[in-house]
């Protein structure tokens, strides 16, 4: 019983020394009370430069709450339910268009918006969000196929028909997405991302198992490091992740196939429950300002929406063909619209069937 | 004296029973309002049809089960022996603690890790190489998988174990020696038959959990083993059909009152025969 | 058969402390990933030292993983007396089903039910909501490691002290509790790695800048852990390891004497 006792008594003085550190930290910090002058702002983990919010409260005396989410659905499902006020968020294309739809977004106000201008026509006006009337691009990618130059001769992944070759058996690493890899399978079929046809579907399925010989693994978003190491000669992913690996091993080499791709779009956007709007346009517009924004991109390393921004990133960003596509590769590419839980459900299932069909 | 007793039964089982009212019961009740409540149809009984009729939801069930037993079998046969040395040591606690602290690193990270050891060049293939074998394809394998998942329910195991083995009684084994049984009898006998309460709650706290494992499935298994698991992260966290993703959960949580009710029925049994 | 056991002892602990030591060598890597080591360097460490959202979130992670632990254990402990003290097969069997219906479901499913329950009560997402939660799915576990100890406890040792005239609350203190005080730290342990662990429950539950270590390194998964992750389990390991050598160098003391007792018990 001391002994029990003993323990449990100490535990309780950690906690409490734990509790002074931590009031300690925040008093140091002073960032962490939820005032009128703290936005919520619910990002990706890690996808912003650090050095941009400390700056941005410095300039404007804004605070920044930096929550993180891990994938779009789930920020959906936290959004929807409420228990916090989100000022700030970024969801993909399709998820702007579901949380719209949903009622869940406020309305921008463009005459608080500052530096429009800045950012690329080519991102703007999009299916998911036409006229801008709730979204503003935040970073944009492709899908495409990351490989090894030293296994693949890239000239030859000129369509996605090209990862069925023979030659490839037991390589290939796809992303665990039903709509990006039944997606490829549907414009290697000269299809559109978007298909709504029940018998189109069944045929990519068709095709799709017919690529299992070559498929070596299906996998998240660890795929970087496996092909960092060399674990598969091809795999089919983002730019963002392929740009990650690239970083990490010289071998790699990113190509969009020209038969066409998805073009993905990260989007600020302003939840309807937000209680911090003003803060929230601060935001908005201080990162989409040139510098900040060109700092940004340097950092996450991903293409940027913002114009001006790239034209001050060095020449060899600019020129790197991989990330930032030529024109004709760029008009061939597809945004994906969102789709109803039945279509959803029946691109899953679909795809479910794929991956069990793997023994 | 006996209704002293019984007012602090009664207060435990109030304190309890006011937890499991709240957080089991009404998650519970939740859980089966939604997987009872499909969209578009109102209260039908059709998801739990979708499932007991479709090939793909069947063969991931065979497929967990069979991987949780796996797991829980190469789990228990790591552990015991491992429990059973520990209990031998001069410092065992100290030991013993050594065996739990690996779980407080993140399970993501670990796993990393596992993807740089497992790699194709990475340590294990590096030093196999040493040895003068071939290179082996390690990750995505079954092997891979089932060790990973092993390593993560290690402690879980070899905690309880642990425990039963040193209430056994000292004397016990050391009659059992006397008496001239071999070291392997005793065991068998004495040690392994005392020590079961102990393997039973190991062996529940590895293998319930296991049946719905799903990141480790994609992480090192590169999904070419698929459990239930994985089908209800997808209807929660991509289709969104969470009335579907209640549903197997449902059917999970049942299977489990089931396995649970006949394993200590046979218990019940078998004691009352001995009297 | 005493070589036997050595070796498979050094198996298992190189088994368990492989990646870990793999994770610790590449947090001193000068390259950013843990792969190819580039050469030794103190700069994920610096980088950590500078982040104080990152210290923040562990500050929170451990304050969170103790308090919800501590709760759990006397919640737990509470449980399993009631369990043990049931006399009805049925509720028995009842309870110990519903304690295990927390094991079974998946980590999504508790998270989206509580998240769905803590609204619907119109609690503000936070630490609160966070704290139940995890002292919700740690109770379980430490039900399940109290139990067999209160099981295998000998009745005659509690009806002896009733006799004798103990009150029940002396015979809980000075008897029930004693005995079973393993079976309660073997609980706390568990709790604390459930608590540690867990992300996807947290992750619904959470809400207005609270946030947690596995919440963290989760989400940044898609731009690829960085190693300050690394150098931070490291440290937390390292800090880990001084206290359970501390712990045990203080409880060695008082324990010496109990163990050669026993000993001298056998020979």
């Amino acid at each position: 019983m001391k002994k029990l006792m003993m323990t449990f008594g100490g535990i309780c003085l950690v906690i409490v020394a734990l509790l002074g550190l931590q009031w300690g930290l925040t008093a140091s910090r002073n960032q962490q009370s939820s005032g009128k002058d703290t936005l919520t702002f619910y990002n990706w983990g890690d996808y912003i430069d650090p050095s941009i919010l400390t700056d941005f409260t410095k300039e404007t005396g804004y605070k920044v709450n930096y929550q993180t989410f891990d994938s779009n659905e789930a920020m959906y499902t936290k959004i929807q339910q409420g228990g916090t006020n989100f000022d700030l968020a970024v969801p993909s294309d399709y998820m702007v268009a579901k949380l719209k739809d949903a009622g869940l977004l406020a309305k921008l106000d463009k005459k608080q918006l500052t530096g429009m201008n800045n950012l690329n026509p080519q991102f703007l006006n999009q299916s998911f969000d036409r006229g801008n009337q709730y979204s503003i691009p935040y970073f944009w990618g492709t899908l495409g196929i990351l490989y090894n130059k030293k296994e693949v001769n890239g000239s030859e992944l000129t369509n996605w028909s090209a990862l069925w070759s023979a030659k490839y058996r037991n390589q290939v690493l796809l992303v665990d997405s039903a709509r990006d890899i039944l997606g490829m399978t549907l414009i290697s079929q000269g299809k559109s991302v978007n298909d709504q046809n029940v018998a189109d579907l069944a045929a990519a399925q068709g095709k799709l198992s017919s690529l299992m010989p070559n498929v070596k693994a299906i996998v998240g978003d660890e795929l970087k490091l496996y092909m960092a190491q060399g674990e598969g000669s091809l795999a089919v992913t983002y730019s963002g992740e392929a740009k990650n690996a690239m970083e990490r091993n010289p071998d790699l080499a990113y190509t969009v196939p020209e038969d066409g791709s998805n073009l993905w779009l990260d989007n600020l956007v302003i939840p309807k429950s937000a209680e911090h709007k003003q803060a929230a346009y601060a935001l908005m517009n201080y990162l989409n300002r040139p510098d900040v924004a060109a700092k940004n991109a340097q950092y996450i390393g991903y293409a940027t929406a913002n114009k001006a921004a790239y034209e001050r990133l060095p020449k060899s960003v600019q020129n790197d063909k991989a990330f930032y596509p030529k024109q004709s590769v760029l008009d061939r590419l597809q945004v994906y619209q969102n789709f109803d839980q039945h279509w959803t459900q029946l691109y899953n299932d679909a795809f479910l069937e794929f991956k069990l069909g793997k023994s | 004296m006996n209704s002293t007793k019984k007012r602090f039964t009664e207060a435990y089982l109030g304190v309890y029973g006011l937890w499991l009212l709240a957080f089991v019961v009404a998650p519970l009740l939740l859980l089966l309002i939604q997987s009872l409540n499909v969209p578009g149809q109102g209260l039908s009984l059709a998801n739990y049809r979708d499932f007991f009729t479709s090939g793909p939801y069947l063969a991931m069930t065979v497929n967990s089960i069979w991987y949780a037993f796996l797991i829980t079998v190469i789990t228990l046969g790591i552990s015991y022996p491992l429990a059973l040395c520990l209990t031998k040591l001069k410092h065992r606690q100290f030991w013993l603690l050594l065996v739990i602290l690996p779980t407080w690193i993140n399970l993501l990270l670990k796993t990393y890790a596992f993807i740089g050891l497992l790699g194709k060049d990475g340590l294990l293939n590096q030093s196999i190489e040493a040895m003068g074998f071939g290179s082996q394809q390690l990750l995505f394998t079954n092997g891979a998988f089932l060790l990973v998942a092993a390593y993560i329910e290690l402690p879980f195991m070899v905690l309880p174990i642990y425990n039963a083995l040193l209430d056994i009684d000292p004397l016990l084994p050391a009659a059992s020696r006397d008496l001239g049984a071999s070291s392997f009898q005793t065991l068998k006998k004495i040690i392994w038959p005392l020590s079961m309460p102990g393997v039973k709650t190991g062996v529940q706290t590895v293998f319930i959990p296991s049946l719905s494992l799903f990141m480790i499935t994609r992480l090192i298994g590169g999904n070419k083993v698929i459990t239930l698991g994985t089908a209800i992260e997808e209807h929660f966290l991509v289709t969104q059909n969470w009335s579907f993703g209640s549903t197997i959960g449902v059917v999970l949580i049942i299977a489990m009152a089931l396995t649970m009710a006949l394993t200590t029925d046979r218990k019940k049994k078998k004691r009352r025969q001995r009297k | 058969m005493k070589i036997i056991e050595r070796f498979w002892l050094a198996f298992c602990f190189f088994l368990l402390y492989a990646p870990i030591l793999f994770l610790a060598v590449y947090s001193f890597n000068s390259g950013d990933a843990m792969q190819g080591f580039a050469g030794f360097s103190w700069v994920h460490y610096q980088e950590l030292w500078q982040d104080t959202r990152l210290l923040q979130i562990v500050l929170n992670t451990l304050i969170l993983a103790l308090t919800s632990s501590l709760i759990a254990t006397a919640i737990g402990t509470i449980g399993a007396l009631a369990i043990y003290r049931t006399e009805r097969r049925l509720l028995k069997q009842t309870l110990l089903g519903l304690n295990n219906v927390l094991l079974v479901s998946p980590d999504v499913i508790i998270g989206a039910a509580f998240l769905i329950l803590m609204t619907a009560l119109g609690l503000k997402l936070g630490f609160l909501t966070v704290l139940l939660a995890h002292v919700a799915f740690s109770i379980p576990i430490v039900v399940l490691m109290v139990l067999p100890k209160l099981q295998e406890m000998n009745r005659d040792l509690v009806l002896a002290a009733s006799d004798l005239g103990a009150k029940p609350t002396e015979v809980l203190t000075k008897v029930t509790l004693p005995v079973i005080a393993p079976g309660i730290f073997a609980g706390f342990f568990m709790a604390l790695t459930y608590s540690l662990d867990d992300f996807a429950v947290t992750f619904f539950v959470t809400g207005n800048g609270f946030s947690t270590l596995a919440v963290e390194v989760y989400s940044r998964a898609r731009q690829g852990v960085s190693l300050e992750i690394n150098a931070l389990s490291t440290i937390m390991l390292g800090l880990a390891f001084v206290l359970v050598l501390g712990y045990y160098a203080y409880s060695q003391k008082t324990t010496s004497r109990k163990a050669t007792k026993l000993k001298e018990k056998v020979k």
